[in-house]
């Protein structure tokens, strides 16, 4: 278990990372969500002691992170792509990295193995492509078989199949009862692996919360209606008190999903239903909702010359 | 696998020095150098070494020879202190290294060590190899193979590169680049130095400076108008390098990686 307390960091008068409270629970993905430059990476950094926050801490099952004894055996982390020097194979690159932790060299043949990087374990890093630094990152992360894993944005320029094999490994490593944090910049992605979030906005803590919360929440589910007599529909709709407005297309949009008292509204009032379909969040909408005023600079908002 | 945390860091500073070209080669080149030029000035000076001025001829000394060609060498061992530290500093592996070894205290003396001991070793073998290079190129003109000045000069040249190494290894912590560890060093140790050590106004401080303080070990007659002995010389050395280390330290320590 990660736990975060009242973290910051300041660099000059610039507050990247602002009183962060949350912690990182076992045996589920918690996503780490903010735009670019929220302090996602800056976090990352303090959580691993590479960074020193400016107040507060981060500590992982009690201790600071410095203080850890052969600390790849408590954490690993995919920081950035390898993180490696590209004139060393790697093969060398795991063996270093597992002798300063005492760990096996059998153990460094497995995680290569782990990530499919077999053929190419003999290979400079400076060759490999960015999607083979990636799986070597995971490959150091790994190394340890540690509890509490961290993956800062993983899935940046990896091709369809790394990105599901990235996915599926993180929901096996928190299936197994580790704890997983990984950040990234989209809610997409998140929909898809995390069930836990965290979403920060100018280094402030926006929304701690499941993912099933979230969606409720914050995002704007519906019900479409199409039907042949909208204006009756919508008197009908009105009288039961479900709040409705007509869409782009025509069609009607109830607010939430209740499709159910819909269609028995219609059945009891003979009304013909060409459509009746719950709208799935958009959980991208809520995401951006949740961190407008937080994103530094909007898209065509560019900021004055020299002022900040 | 009983090792202890100390002995597991040494051990993967090892790895990370042995399997890098950039660390490597240096350390390689610097025998292959300076065995070299030792055998091609000695076999030029035992053409030309009757027509050296008597005095000269005198005071020759085989070991001071060797070391001169030694001294060109240390180029590369600046360059190998600079790029065992500054190799860290390459793809963000200091990241993963400082993740793998949050003790920075734990990491840093791990890598002088190994780095230090590298050195040593390479230097040892450079200088006994240069010796006796010099000492077959020369013939008959060699004297004794191992008299007192002798042993001081190979011992005190050793210790000399070694040493220089260390220095750079401190200043490359410090600044973290190697462009500009190596254009920082090389112009200092083969031109800024020379200057100061020998313009009569800088004299008195520029004898103080690393290279020129350890110079004085590594000739048969140390400069009589230096308040600085061989051994006291090499005792300066040491503490520009024990300086340079201990800035590394504290900058390491404060620095967000």
């Amino acid at each position: 278990m990660i736990e975060i307390r009242d973290l910051s960091k300041r660099y000059g008068s610039v507050v990247a990372v602002d009183g962060l409270n949350f912690d990182v629970l076992p045996g589920r993905v918690t996503g780490f969500l903010g735009p670019n430059g929220a302090g996602k990476s800056t976090t990352m950094r303090m959580i691993m002691g590479l960074d020193r926050p400016s107040t507060g801490s981060a500590r992982i099952d009690g201790k600071p992170y410095r203080r850890l004894r052969d600390p790849l055996r408590r954490v690993g982390a995919l920081l950035e792509a390898g993180a490696a020097h590209g004139g060393r194979t790697a093969y060398h690159h795991l063996l270093w990295l597992a002798q300063s932790n005492r760990i096996g060299r059998r153990r460094v043949r497995e995680v290569i193995e782990l990530v499919g990087l077999d053929s190419v374990a003999d290979k400079p890093v400076g060759e490999f492509s960015l999607g083979m630094s990636q799986r070597l990152g995971i490959a150091g992360a790994l190394l340890g078989d540690p509890d509490a894993l961290l993956f800062d944005e993983p899935v940046n320029g990896l091709d369809p199949e790394g990105i599901h094999w990235i996915r599926t490994l993180m929901r096996g490593l928190a299936a197994e009862g580790r704890s997983v944090f990984v950040s990234s910049h989209l809610m997409s992605e998140m929909a898809l692996t995390a069930d836990h979030l965290v979403v920060i906005g100018r280094g402030r803590l926006l929304a701690d919360t499941g993912m099933a919360e979230f969606v409720q929440r914050d995002a704007s589910s519906y019900t479409r209606i199409r039907t042949p007599e909208p204006e009756r529909m919508r008197q009908v709709l009105d009288a039961a008190g479900i709040q409705v407005r007509t869409g782009a297309d025509g069609a009607l949009e109830a607010r939430g999903p209740r499709q159910r008292t819909i269609g028995e509204l219609a059945a009891v009032n003979g009304l013909i239903v060409d459509e009746l379909s719950p709208q799935a969040a958009s959980l991208e909408e809520a995401f951006m909702r949740l961190t407008a005023e937080a994103v530094e600079y909007h898209a065509g908002d560019l900021p004055e010359g020299g002022r900040r | 696998m009983t090792a202890t945390v100390q002995q597991a860091v040494l051990t993967s500073e090892w790895t990370k020095a042995r399997t890098l070209r950039s660390t490597t080669w240096p350390l390689l080149l610097t025998v292959v150098a300076s065995v070299g030029l030792s055998v091609a000035f000695g076999l030029y000076l035992r053409g030309s070494f009757d027509r050296m001025p008597v005095a000269d001829q005198r005071g020759f000394n085989t070991a001071e020879f060797a070391v001169g060609s030694v001294v060109y060498g240390q180029i590369l061992l600046v360059a190998f202190g600079v790029l065992v530290v500054c190799s860290e500093y390459s793809g963000g592996t200091i990241r993963t290294s400082l993740a793998a070894v949050p003790r920075r205290g734990t990491f840093y003396s791990a890598k002088v060590l190994v780095g230090t001991a590298l050195a040593l070793v390479v230097s040892a073998v450079t200088v006994a190899g240069a010796y006796l290079a010099a000492h077959v190129a020369l013939g008959s003109r060699s004297g004794p193979l191992l008299g007192p000045d002798e042993s001081r000069i190979l011992v005190g040249s050793t210790l000399y590169l070694t040493l220089i190494c260390a220095f750079s290894i401190g200043v490359a912590t410090m600044l973290r680049s190697a462009a500009l560890s190596l254009g920082t060093l090389i112009p200092f140790f083969f031109v800024v130095s020379n200057i100061l050590g020998h313009v009569p106004v800088v004299r008195e401080i520029g004898q103080y400076l690393p290279d020129q303080a350890g110079h004085q070990i590594m000739v048969a007659t140390p400069r009589p108008d230096s308040p600085l002995g061989p051994w006291t010389g090499l005792l300066v050395m040491a503490a520009w390098a024990v300086v340079a280390l201990g800035g590394g330290y504290v900058l390491l320590t404060r620095r967000d990686a």
